[in-house]
Formats: C-alpha cells, sequence, structure tokens
C-alpha cells in the first residue's frame, strides 16, 4: 500500500525530470518542442467545451429537477421483487449517478459516507463503487467529440455493461469481505 | 444511442421540473451547468497543455515509440486492428498506467491523444473505430489502486480504516474490466472490425 502511494507521488516529478533530460541528449530542441505540444492539448481544450457544456447541461437538468429520485423511487419494488436485499437498495442513486457525473457520484457518495457511516457496510459499498468505475457516459461525450466522432455505435453498450458488473461485484466483495 | 440518451435526460428533466412547480430550477441548473463547462474547459487548458507539451517531447526523443514497442503483448493483442506498430500504443499505454495510479489529471491528455492517434487510422472519420470502443471500454473500467478522493472523503467522515476499501475496489474493477473486454470482444466479432 505505501509502496503505491510514494510510486503515485514520485511519478510525476519523475516524467518532468526524465523526459527532458533525455531528449534534450537525443539533441532534440526540448523548448520549442513543447511549446508546440502545448498548443496542441490548448486547441483539444477549447475542441471539448461544447461536448462538455452539452454533456453537463442535460445531465445538471436531469438532476436538479427531481427525475433522478423519481426513477429510484419507482424502480425500488422492481428490485425488491427481484430478490435484492432492501438494505442493499441505499445504493441505486449512486449506481444510476455514476456512469454520469464524477463530481455529482463523488457527491452522492460522501452524502451516503456521512449518513451510513463510513464503516458501515453502505459506506464501504458507496466507497467501493465509487473507486471502481469511470464516468462512462461523459468520457465517451468528450474522448468522441474531441476527434469529431458522432456515430458511436455499441460504445455505450460496453460501457454501461462494464458498469453494471462493477456493481456487482462489489455489492458481492463487499458482502463477501465485510459482510 | 447517445442522442436518445441526451435528449431524454434533458426533456425528462424539464418535465419533472414543471410538473413539481421547480421550473425556475430548469434555468437556473442549465445556465449553472453551462458555466461549469467553461470553468472545467479552463482547468483542463493549463493541464493539457502541459501533458501534451511534455509528451511531445516524450515523442520526438523516441520515448512514446519505445513504449509501445515494449508494451506487453497483450494490450496489443486487445486492438487486432491496429499495426503492430501503430504511433498510437504509446498514449494508450501512459493513459490506462495514469488511470491505474489514480492520476486523473494526467489520464485524460494521454487519452484524449490516444484518440487523435487513432482516429489517424480511423477509415471512416465520423464513426467510431472498434480500436476506439475497444480503448474507452478499458479507459472507462479501468483498475485503480489508490482511489484517492473516496478516501479522502472517508478521511473526513472518521473512518477508522480509510484504505480498508482498497482491496474490494481493486477486486471490483478487475470483474469490471473483464467484463469490458469480453462484451467489447463479443460486439467486435458481431459488428466485424
Amino acid at each position: 500500500m505505501s509502496v503505491i502511494t510514494e510510486v503515485s507521488r514520485w511519478i510525476i516529478p519523475f516524467f518532468l525530470f526524465f523526459v527532458p533530460l533525455y531528449a534534450y541528449w537525443r539533441k532534440v530542441p526540448v523548448y520549442e518542442t513543447f511549446v508546440i505540444g502545448a498548443e496542441n492539448g490548448f486547441k483539444t481544450a477549447v475542441k471539448i467545451i461544447p461536448f462538455l457544456i452539452g454533456i453537463l447541461v442535460s445531465i445538471r437538468v436531469f438532476v436538479d429537477s427531481g427525475a433522478l429520485e423519481i426513477i429510484i423511487n419507482f424502480s425500488r419494488p422492481l428490485f425488491i421483487r427481484f430478490g435484492w436485499d432492501p438494505e442493499i437498495l441505499g445504493i441505486i442513486p449512486l449506481a444510476i449517478m455514476r456512469p454520469l457525473s464524477g463530481s455529482g457520484a463523488l457527491g452522492v457518495a460522501a452524502q451516503l459516507i456521512d449518513q451510513y457511516g463510513p464503516d458501515s457496510f453502505m459506506g464501504r459499498l458507496a466507497s467501493t463503487l465509487q473507486g471502481s468505475t469511470d464516468t462512462t457516459f461523459f468520457v465517451l461525450a468528450v474522448y468522441f467529440g474531441s476527434v469529431g466522432i458522432t456515430k458511436h455505435r455499441y460504445a455505450l453498450k460496453v460501457g454501461l455493461l462494464a458498469d453494471a458488473v462493477g456493481l456487482a461485484a462489489s455489492i458481492w466483495i463487499v458482502s463477501k469481505v465485510f459482510g | 444511442m447517445v442522442n436518445l440518451v441526451w435528449l431524454l435526460l434533458l426533456l425528462a428533466g424539464i418535465f419533472t421540473a414543471a410538473l413539481s412547480g421547480k421550473i425556475d430550477q430548469v434555468t437556473a441548473s442549465a445556465l449553472e451547468a453551462a458555466e461549469l463547462g467553461i470553468a472545467v474547459a479552463i482547468q483542463l487548458m493549463g493541464v493539457m497543455s502541459l501533458w501534451m507539451g511534455i509528451m511531445h517531447i516524450a515523442e520526438k526523443a523516441g520515448l512514446v515509440q519505445a513504449l509501445a514497442k515494449i508494451s506487453s503483448p497483450l494490450i496489443r493483442r486487445l486492438f487486432p486492428s491496429l499495426k503492430e506498430n501503430s504511433p498510437a500504443f504509446g498514449p494508450i499505454v501512459m493513459n490506462l498506467c495514469a488511470n491505474i495510479l489514480g492520476l486523473g489529471n494526467a489520464a485524460t491528455p494521454f487519452g484524449l491523444k490516444a484518440m487523435q492517434e487513432l482516429q489517424k487510422e480511423n477509415p471512416v472519420k465520423d464513426t467510431a473505430s472498434s480500436a476506439m470502443i475497444t480503448f474507452l471500454a478499458l479507459n472507462t473500467s479501468c483498475i485503480t489502486i489508490v482511489p484517492a478522493s473516496i478516501i479522502a472523503v472517508r478521511m473526513k467522515a472518521g473512518s477508522i480504516s480509510p484504505t480498508e476499501i482498497i482491496g474490494t475496489t481493486i477486486f471490483a474493477t478487475t470483474c469490471a474490466m473483464t467484463a469490458a473486454i469480453i462484451v467489447d470482444y463479443l460486439f467486435r466479432k458481431r459488428h466485424g472490425l
């Protein structure tokens, strides 16, 4: 564990030290090269703005209006009928939020952890789920948008199926390890 | 499918707000979210410029190509449509490494760079290539060893052992990533390269 934390701390300074040094030794004009690359980075950041705004607006309106809560309340009896433990149902808001918005999901996870306690079953489950998948919907929109792809084919299906497996695996392993 | 999801989220939100008498919330939320988009982009501009700059140096020095060459045969096997020495492998591997280490800020520039390289080899420019979908499947389900933000939340909430969820997180992400690879493989078989 501490080894991994140390690696995370050192990797970026190491990278910033080693790459320009090695390049200089290989006779690369390091500063000019950096500037050309940085310009490309800047342009890419500008290029993704429309996609960022499009996604953020529709998700924000959906969540703030209370539509998410209604769906959660509506789906609750459905999950119970499928044999879910009612205790686990508290995780549904996070499971729905996770693929949509990173900061939104972190907010929901923090709220669950506060409400149930960090060392409760729900607190550990929320922590595991939050750490276990990425914001699929958001990443697809921004990454595809940045290179002008408008036809996503089966990408969203693959991402959401993986998220569903991540949810099931989180519930199973947290019950198993901490149950 | 993305068009439909986007439209449904937006319309369902406005509909719900109208029915529950919170229609003003729609205006406020939409405008706030638009501003947030710019704030995120401005923050990204700095980070992206820095990493794309360093990345370009690494490229000119031959480091990215070297990384692409030594990147495990496993990674290459996941992308059968790419040439063996495709320049996309370098940023793909760096993006996955940054994700694994939990360096979210560094991961995005590498990821977008990978998309640019993949787009160069994409025959139909407005349609996602199989390699792109495989990359995004790996990216969004990627194993994270240190989920730093959630550990911080747990510490703030007074957890006795904030890091105890690392093991369960690694297990869950491993399952998700395995599922992503399998599902992606099955879809690719069905749709062709």
